[in-house]
């Protein structure tokens, strides 16, 4: 049977996350041909299902040129997308539960320094007087408030959204089985629906990305991870900040209807490879976690629990940059847990590689070149 | 008598019909079944009993022509008591690796409960299909008027009109009346004509049908006005009181109004399927009920080893097929562990069920869901009451956002994401999305399934017990 579509492109692009589609976005902006090939819904992995962090404060400084640039672009987020997605500017504070916690926050703001991030330190006093809501454990935190929180679920479906007005053809429920070089161009194929040829191609898959570096003799320590999700009931509003904990644990911000967003506290379990709930044990931690934290919650209600598939390695760094065996091949994947604030700006600079062969924004610690040890 | 050492019991989730013949058929061949209700007494919803202290009314007042069958079901599951671990008041909140979570509501306390085998026999509740001013005080589902009626001994109103189809609606409807309450109206949005073009389907069960007719026979003899193939139109309220005061229907081309101060309305049943799915049971469209159900086959094995279904939790088949269906599922359970069991009754068993089905086709011939209901359901009725997300807009997320998918309209207009997860909203915003998309029904699917079934206290959620998980 030869029902099959054939498309010739400038780019092709698999996975519609926030990264691919921000990609896909970006390259019409600069006139670029694009097809993009995501095999559910944009935005309905990592991108739609994450906690809705939009932080710079507490990356590592190697991300924060991106973050930086990245800010810019959330800042501009209706113009950008046609929709503002929930995005508030309402701060985002780390909270330090003890004056080892406070050092390091010390640390970091003057490491940071460069960057702008305003970060503030809050203790004492101060910090009963701003956050009364906060329990004792806190003695204090870094307080970022350019930092906020968006709305996944609308944001990352929406920048597919504004793709395809710009003229990027996306296709959705088209899952891509099978990617080639021939020397010359890209050939990938979505069953006996489509094949598309393009001299440029853009691995934006997330945790499910592996194999296709693997395709093009790049193997990479790619492992997927579940971060525990819930919501409570809407509760009266008292808290515009997002909250992290130094260190790690947990993560939570209220929405402007009333419901607590809650993160963290272990992991999730997969239930196979494409799908992932919350963890028994990781809602047990979370919720004893967040009592701790704002012990107004103790009577409070989760209405759902969740978590979703996403792509960590080892360094906690992404992969983002060119292949170093195949040209026109770039990767885009491996956000480990922190994808969703940088992935516009990863967007751009996928972009950019493609026109340019570079990009403007320093981005040699994401380099594949860190798992593939050069041949003596 | 307790459990062996090391022995993992089987579980039964639900006390209702499927959930108490069940367990009679594990304890009949010697097993000792752990048994979890959400509910503070056995009975299920059709035989629900009142708290003891209320108990004084006699079970012909409760139960009517379902007294003999409700007695019986009852005094089954009281000679058990002393066989079974009974968990009343307790909410199966999630499900993982081989454990059940357990909140005992009275004590405030968790349980893990694991399992090896399990029947869950989670029942159904009522399907809801909007009208405008169904949100004002006053207005109840047919189920909830019903428990009211039954389990705490009120009425929902002085003058009270019951609309929506199905057979809960006669029978609620009679139910108030013999109550001395006064009937307004029924009004159903089948026609008479659908009744009679199923009549024949429906004289597979006899007695069912018959009870049926009764109600009917007995509302027209009392004078409760009858009107079918209706279209409800609104709910009419008092503003400033914020209060029902009539109900608007169209009945062909005529607007109708009458005043009433109460308004139970109802299509019928829906599975409560969400443990199954938590589970990881594979679901298939079912086209006889509408909705997507967990598959299983005659005797009521899932597709996940050691999981059974049974009642109307996996289609709603009523109370009867429920107590066989329960008997089945443990018969099921218990061979597929190696004990011998009566393969005549296992035969017996399925026959009735299978039988069932043709009367069951016919129902939903009789009463079937108004089939223009999404094509009239005006922009600014509210669809989920949790989140305020109106017809209008889940209108406006397709031919905007194109979403053609239940979990994507979910996304992004916020439908189903308020306290009861799309257990209300979801019938009727499916409804919706078929009929904005152009889609057949079974094509924009299912809400996904996640822990809590039902909204869980953060503090309980915190400290689950590993009670019985294994030293
Ligand atoms: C629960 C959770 C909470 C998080 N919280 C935050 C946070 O608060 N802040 C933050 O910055 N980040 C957060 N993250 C991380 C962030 O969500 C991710 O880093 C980011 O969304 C990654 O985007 P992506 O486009 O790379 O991946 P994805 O969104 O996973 O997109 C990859 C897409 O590729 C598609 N795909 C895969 N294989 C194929 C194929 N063969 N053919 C076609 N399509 C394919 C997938 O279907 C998927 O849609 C969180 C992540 C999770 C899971
Ligand atoms: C409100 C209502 C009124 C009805 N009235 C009539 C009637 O008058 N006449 C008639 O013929 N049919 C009636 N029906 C239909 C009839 O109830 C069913 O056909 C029959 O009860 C099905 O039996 P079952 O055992 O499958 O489920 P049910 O009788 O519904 O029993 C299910 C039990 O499981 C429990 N349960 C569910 N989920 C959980 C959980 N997560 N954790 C713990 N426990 C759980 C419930 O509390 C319930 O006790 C009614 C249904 C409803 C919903």
């Amino acid at each position: 049977m030869t029902g099959r579509k054939t498309l010739h492109t400038d780019v092709a692009i698999v996975g519609g996350g926030i990264v691919g589609a921000s990609a896909a976005l970006a390259l019409r902006q600069m006139g670029i041909g694009v097809v993009l090939l995501e095999r559910d819904l944009c935005g309905s992995r990592s991108s739609g299902v994450n906690y809705g962090g939009v932080r710079r404060q507490g990356r590592p400084l190697s991300q924060l040129p991106l973050a930086q640039r990245a800010h810019r672009i959330w800042e501009r987020l209706r113009e950008t997308i046609g929709t503002d997605g929930e995005y508030l500017r309402s701060g985002h504070f780390k909270i330090a539960r003890s004056e080892a916690d406070m050092a390091s926050l010390e640390r970091y703001r003057a490491q940071s320094r460069d960057f702008d991030l305003g970060l503030e330190l809050i203790s004492d006093a101060r910090l009963r007087e701003r956050c009364p809501w906060l329990g004792a454990r806190a003695v204090g935190g870094s307080l970022c408030a350019e930092d906020g929180q968006a709305n996944p679920r609308l944001v990352s479906p929406a920048f597919a959204l504004a793709a395809q007005r710009a003229g990027a053809l996306i296709f959705e429920r088209h899952k891509v089985d099978e990617v080639a070089h021939d020397g010359r161009a890209f050939m990938l194929r979505s069953g006996n629906a489509l094949e598309v040829h393009a001299p440029a191609l853009l691995n934006c898959a997330g945790a499910w990305a592996g194999p296709i570096a693997t395709e093009f003799g790049e193997e990479v320590p790619l492992q997927s991870g579940h971060p525990a999700m819930a919501v409570t009931e809407p509760l009266p509003f008292f808290m515009n900040w997002s909250l992290g904990v130094e260190g790690g644990g947990i993560y939570c911000r209220q929405v402007a209807r009333g419901n607590l967003v809650l993160g963290g506290g272990g992991k999730g379990v997969a239930l196979d490879a494409d799908r992932a709930r919350s963890d028994r044990d990781a809602i047990a931690s979370l919720s004893a976690q967040a009592i701790e934290l704002l012990p107004t919650l103790r009577h409070a209600h989760f209405i759902r629990t969740w978590s979703g598939t996403e792509g960590y390695l080892p360094d906690r760094q992404p992969v983002l940059g060119p292949s170093r065996t195949t040209p026109g091949l770039f990767h885009g994947f491996g956000f480990s847990g922190a994808g969703f604030q940088i992935g516009p700006a990863a967007g751009e600079v996928l972009a950019e590689l493609v026109r340019d062969g570079r990009s403007s924004t320093p981005i040699e610690s994401f380099s594949i070149e860190r798992f593939t040890p050069t041949p003596p | 008598m307790t459990a062996a050492a090391g022995e993992i019991r089987p579980v039964i989730v639900g006390a209702g019909p499927a959930g108490v013949r069940a367990a009679q058929a594990l304890v009949a061949h010697g097993l000792q079944p752990v048994v979890i209700d959400e509910a503070s007494r056995a009975g299920g919803q059709i035989y629900r009993r009142p708290p003891a202290s209320l108990s004084q009314r006699s079970t012909q007042t409760l139960y009517g022509l379902e007294a003999r069958r409700a007695v019986a079901l009852h005094i089954a599951f009281d000679a058990l008591r002393e066989r079974i671990d009974y968990r009343p008041d307790s909410l199966v909140w999630s499900a993982q690796g081989g454990r059940l979570d357990v909140l005992h509501g009275p004590t405030r306390g968790t349980d893990s409960v694991p399992y090896g085998q399990l029947i869950v026999a989670t029942g159904a509740t009522d399907r809801v299909l909007p009208v405008p001013g169904w949100t004002l005080p006053g207005v109840y589902t047919l189920g909830g008027a019903q428990v009211a009626l039954k389990f705490q001994g009120c009425a929902i109103g002085r003058r009270v009109v019951f609309m929506g189809t199905g057979p809960l609606l006669y029978l609620v409807a009679y139910q108030y009346a013999k109550a001395g309450v006064d009937v307004a109206a029924v009004l159903d949005t089948a026609r008479l004509a659908n009744q009679i073009a199923a009549a024949p389907a429906m004289l597979a069960q006899p007695a069912v049908f018959a009870k049926g007719v009764y109600y009917v026979g007995w509302l027209r003899a009392h004078g409760v006005a009858l009107h079918s193939g209706v279209r409800p139109l609104r709910v009419l309220g008092d503003e400033a009181q914020g209060r029902v005061t009539g109900v608007a229907w169209q009945d062909g081309n005529e607007e109708r109004t009458l005043a009433c101060d109460a308004v139970g309305f109802g299509y019928a049943l829906r599975s409560e399927t969400q443990l199954a799915d938590l589970l990881g049971c594979r679901f298939e469209f079912a086209p006889l009920h509408r909705a997507h159900l967990p598959v299983r086959d005659a005797a009521g094995r899932s597709s996940v080893k050691g999981v059974y279904l049974a009642g109307d939790g996996a289609g709603i088949m009523g109370a009867d097929a429920a107590e066989w269906a329960g008997e089945r599922a443990a018969l099921a359970l218990l061979a597929d562990q190696g004990v011998a069991v009566d393969t005549a009754r296992t035969a017996a068993l399925e026959r009735r069920l299978h039988k069932l089905g043709g009367f069951r086709e016919g129902l939903e011939r009789a009463f079937p869901l108004p089939p223009d209901w999404a094509a009239h359901a005006p922009d600014e009725l509210v669809v989920c009451r949790c989140e305020n997300v109106t017809a209008g807009t889940l209108r406006q997320t397709v031919s905007v956002n194109g979403a053609d998918e239940m979990n994507r309209l979910k996304a992004l207009s916020r439908v189903g994401m308020g306290r009861c997860q799309g257990r209300m909203c979801g019938v009727a915003a499916a409804e919706i999305l078929a009929h904005a998309t152009g889609l057949p029904l079974q094509q924009v699917g299912r809400l996904r399934g996640q822990a809590p079934i039902k909204p869980i206290p953060i503090h309980l959620a915190a400290t689950p017990s590993l009670e019985g998980a294994g030293e």
